[in-house]
């Protein structure tokens, strides 16, 4: 199968891998996986008093796709409140690395681990 | 065609399946419809032969693998599986995510086949588990039991890819000794 250059580019240049401290209140982490390939995507990121992504890191095992969706999400989220960030739809990183249609999963994989993230730093600032 | 799987093979329709029995089934199966048989027969007849052939050999393979033969009583059941359902138990997943971790720094250990061993070891005591928790959900067979196999079944998914690449990595590493 044929990557697109900023398949590529991502994969060979990942932005933004690595971990944070998951049990930090500022922190919320999203865990997704794909049963159909066996992938696994753990995004995750640091938000600030104001609501504002601040940073973000990710940590994807799985094909080419599926680090350049979770690498190119990352980049998106910084700067980001939650709600914009909610906003990012599968069909825009799919569109951006021109997904083939048999890789469309892994851009959904990236979107889920999102919303999933948010959740999380949701449910922990709640029940702060 | 209306048969299953299992009656084809003339096997009951459960997840607990007589290996020797489907072994030797499939091997009769095979014989009767190899298409040699039908060299001297109609070209309908030749062409029924070798439609039968696929068959049996589809329906061998989901009924020898644990993982397609659950997949498949499942859906006799009217329960498909969704790939796209990315949720899953964060506690499974995130030991997904230390097997692999465990299975990358495998080539750079002092023994990179013993820590590959390790990470085969872990996953194939899960992969078991999950194999006799499904044996025990088809068991019981009520919806409800049903209702809990996809997820078992996903998880099954995830162990056999991994150990796929725990093959993979071993075939590299014996490659470069």
């Amino acid at each position: 199968m044929a990557y697109s250059d900023k398949v590529i580019e991502h994969y060979e240049n990942p932005r933004n891998v690595g971990a944070m401290d998951k049990d930090a209140p500022d922190v919320g982490t999203g865990m997704v996986g794909a049963p159909a390939c066996g992938d696994v995507m753990r995004l995750q990121i640091k938000v600030s008093a104001e609501g504002v992504i601040e940073d973000a890191k990710f940590k994807t095992y799985g094909c080419g796709s599926a680090i350049a969706s979770s690498s190119l999400v990352t980049e998106w989220m910084k700067g980001k409140t939650l709600d914009q960030a909610l906003e990012i739809k599968n069909s825009q990183i799919a569109e951006e690395l021109a997904l083939p249609p048999v890789k469309i999963h892994c851009s959904v994989l990236a979107e889920d681990a999102i919303k999933a993230a948010i959740e999380d730093y949701k449910t922990k600032q709640s029940r702060a | 065609m209306s048969e299953n799987y299992f009656q084809l093979f003339g096997l009951p329709v459960g997840f607990e399946v007589d290996a020797e029995a489907l072994a030797l089934r499939y091997r009769d199966l095979q014989r009767a419809a190899h298409p040699d048989r039908y060299a001297g027969a109609s070209e309908r007849e030749r062409l029924l032969s070798v439609q039968q052939a696929s068959l049996i050999n589809e329906a061998y393979s989901t009924l020898k693998d644990s993982l397609a033969r659950a997949r498949y009583l499942l859906e006799l059941n009217g329960i498909t599986l969704s790939d796209t359902d990315t949720r899953m138990d964060p506690m499974f997943l995130m030991e997904q995510m230390e097997l692999r971790e465990a299975l990358d720094a495998a080539p750079a250990a002092a023994d990179p086949f013993a820590a590959l061993a390790k990470v085969r070891n872990a996953a194939e005591a899960t992969e078991r588990q999950l194999v006799e928790e499904l044996a025990a959900l088809f068991q019981r067979g009520e919806a409800e039991a049903l209702q809990q196999a996809p997820e078992r079944l996903r998880k099954l998914q995830f162990m056999r890819k991994l150990l796929d690449e725990v093959d993979e990595r071993e075939g590299d590493l014996a490659h470069n000794i």
